[in-house]
């Protein structure tokens, strides 16, 4: 795709706003929702030796936070995939055959 | 081997090791100095980043703070990793896109104004400051307490070894520095933690141990024996905070949105060579940190029974070596104020200020001071900053770890203050200099100009490192509080609003940063009395303010933006452009040609 203006890539960006949305809607709950505001709540639930709004406080949000980036980028890499504005179009590089088994969305 | 020995090696060592490291990876172009040549590998560019942001703060306060406040030390805990989403999502692949070098850059191109590219200067050089002050006080205190030299003489080797591969290397030789740093920094923080995670809960994973059952066969976990022995002591429960919900929301999200919007944080990201690396790099950095941060809040509730239960109630001349040695550089203070010779430790403070010492020892050796008693029966004072560095002491571990741990001290502030050098630099010589005031001048005089003011701002981090000013501590909050209520509102609207222009990012900027500046200059030093919680606004303190400076410089944005020109259009293609990946590797085309 060599128009960043075309329909393409209105529907790329949308595509990526509603991605970025729904994984920012689980930080926000992780973090501030079980970590913060419902932690007293949470709390009369024991996870190990940890009530379990102070674990999702010290611990558990942190893991949250490294899956949903390593989500992010596998779901990014095959929306730019799906739309040809990923940044090897024109040569293989090895990274690619990481797509080739890879099913199309549409 | 004793510790001083020890430390002289094992910092003798890394050091020889950075210098290698900058000799290889010398700067021979504006390109190297600012990006590394945009070409780091984006597993090293995380690896980059974490040390990079890992300062002295995380490595050697964090975990004391923890283990003295309990559960509230979850605002650093949420609040320094969860950045790492909204930037990974939000700005570092459009801004790798965009490819330039300083974040100035970005808000000057984008919003077309020299005005706003002046604004964000100064907001850049004000942020970066204010942290480089704290690192080189950082590599002061370890060398001080674990070279016996005086903090001087510390914090001058500390500017030598940074001035070596900031000035020469740029941001090439930072970055291999800074993995290197990381390496030594991470391996630090984690043996004792093991170590410690092993004798107290036979568990060797701390983030484990942290929810396991006491290995003293008493078959209590932990965190209920940490917050038995809090409330013994008239501290609130370990596991319960003091702070308001409002305000731990706002401070953590004031860290978050902060670290989004830190330039040295944000500068990581143009060094590698895709917008793809860019994304993946930012997943990486927050593993690498991850590793840290949840180990730190173990080690802080190990910390805490260990130190409970060694100092309350002990005689003073039998504790151990370490209580002394840290006495003696200050950070502890002892008042026998029922004379019975041991140690009474609860809740409150024991005197009022930091210790001021004597020459005189008391009746039982103690040092003395002039500070006037509290009517509590607390008698301890103990410097948080200590616990991480005392750590492996208290628990009693073999010497090679201590050293281990001075080592990693100094790897974690000289790899934050090079990072912080760098910015402070680039936004001179580049955002300063080549785009506003000298125009004309050629990539090897820039470089020149970019040399000489990495050495002029180690100079002035060193007179800070050694002439602490009094409002260091203060002025942290300011750091965050500004680069979340100034930089990550226009960046973020940069990117994602075609409709954002000149006067709405700059009335938004001045808006957030005059009120959030505002209200922490006022509770801080116009009136530092009235600081506290009812008379703050909703119960915000100056640690959160930042949230709400945010939310002012959104709405005043965008309701100037509406009433105001929209962009040209040459600004609304380019942000057509950087909101694909397509083409990030044209940005470095002149390194080619």
């Amino acid at each position: 795709m060599s128009d960043s203006h075309g329909p393409q890539a209105k529907a790329y960006w949308k595509e990526n706003i509603r991605l970025v949305l729904s994984l920012l809607t689980i930080w926000f709950v992780a973090s501030f929702g079980m970590g913060i505001l419902f932690a007293d709540i949470l709390d009369e639930f024991r996870f190990f030796g940890f009530k379990f709004g102070f674990w999702m406080a010290q611990q558990g949000s942190i893991f949250c936070f490294v899956i949903l980036i390593f989500i992010y980028v596998y779901k990014m890499n095959k929306l730019d995939h799906k739309y040809g504005v990923d940044e090897d179009r024109d040569h293989f590089t090895p990274d690619d055959t990481y797509y080739e088994n890879k099913e199309p969305e549409e | 081997m004793d510790v001083q020995t020890l430390t002289f090696i094992f910092v003798g060592t890394t050091f020889a090791l950075y210098i290698g490291i900058a000799i290889w990876a010398r700067a021979g172009n504006t390109d190297d100095f600012y990006v590394a040549g945009g070409g780091v590998p984006p597993l090293a560019n995380g690896m980059a980043t974490a040390a990079d942001w890992m300062s002295a703060a995380s490595f050697i306060s964090m975990a004391g703070i923890i283990s003295f406040v309990g559960r509230d030390g979850a605002v650093y805990l949420m609040g320094w990793t969860g950045g790492y989403v909204l930037l990974a999502l939000l700005l570092a692949p459009y801004l790798r896109k965009f490819g330039k070098y300083t974040v100035p850059d970005f808000i000057g191109d984008r919003y077309y104004s020299d005005i706003a590219r002046l604004v964000a200067v100064v907001c850049v050089l004000f942020v970066s400051f204010t942290y480089v002050a704290g690192q080189m006080r950082g590599v002061g205190i370890v060398f001080s307490r674990f070279l016996e030299v005086e903090i001087t003489t510390g914090v001058l080797i500390g500017m030598t070894i940074v001035f070596f591969y900031a000035v020469l290397g740029g941001m090439k030789g930072i970055t291999y520095t800074q993995v290197a740093q990381y390496c030594v920094l991470i391996f630090a923080f984690l043996v004792p933690a093991i170590f410690i995670s092993i004798l107290m809960t036979g568990n060797p994973v701390p983030q484990l141990g942290f929810g396991s059952t006491l290995a003293d066969g008493s078959n209590i976990y932990l965190l209920d024996k940490l917050d038995q022995l809090s409330t013994e002591l008239g501290f609130a429960a370990y596991t319960a905070g003091n702070k308001s919900t409002i305000d731990v929301f706002f401070i953590t999200a004031a860290l978050m949105v902060g670290t989004a919007g830190l330039p040295h944080v944000i500068v990581r990201f143009f060094t590698v060579p895709k917008v793809r690396d860019a994304r993946i790099s930012a997943g990486y950095a927050l593993v690498f940190i991850a590793i840290l941060y949840t180990t730190a809040p173990a080690l802080a509730s190990f910390a805490r029974v260990n130190l409970i239960n060694t100092v309350s109630n002990t005689e003073y001349k039998l504790t151990p070596s370490w209580f002394k040695n840290w006495e003696n550089t200050n950070l502890i203070a002892w008042v026998d104020k029922n004379q019975d010779g041991k140690i009474q430790y609860f809740s409150g403070k024991a005197f009022s200020g930091k210790p001021q010492f004597l020459k005189t020892r008391g009746p039982e050796g103690e040092r003395q001071i002039s500070n006037t008693s509290t009517a509590n029966n607390n008698e301890l004072y103990i410097d948080r900053d200590i616990m991480v560095l005392a750590n492996p002491e208290i628990a009693n571990l073999p010497n090679w770890v201590i050293a281990l741990v001075a080592a990693g001290g100094l790897a974690a502030a000289l790899s934050t203050a090079a990072g912080l050098l760098l910015v402070i630099s680039t936004s001179i010589s580049h955002d300063l200099l080549k785009k506003m005031f000298l125009k004309n001048i050629t990539d090897r005089q820039e470089l020149f100009f970019a040399r000489v003011s990495a050495a002029f701002a180690i100079i002035i981090a060193g007179y800070f490192g050694i002439h602490p000013p009094g409002f260091v501590a203060q002025v942290v909050a300011f750091a965050f509080g500004l680069a979340a209520s100034s930089f990550f509102p226009v960046i973020l609207m940069g990117i994602f609003s075609k409709r954002m222009n000149r006067e709405g990012a700059i009335s938004g900027m001045i808006t957030g940063l005059a009120f959030t500046a505002g209200y922490i200059i006022y509770f801080k030093f116009i009136d530092p009395s009235a600081n506290s919680a009812e008379n703050w606004w909703f119960g915000i303190s100056p640690e959160g303010i930042g949230t709400m400076g945010m939310v002012f410089n959104f709405i005043v944005a965008i309701l100037v933006s509406r009433v105001t020109a929209p962009p040209p259009d040459e600004i609304k293609d380019m942000v057509d452009d950087i909101r694909i990946p397509q083409g990030a590797g044209a940005s470095y085309h002149h390194l080619e040609s």
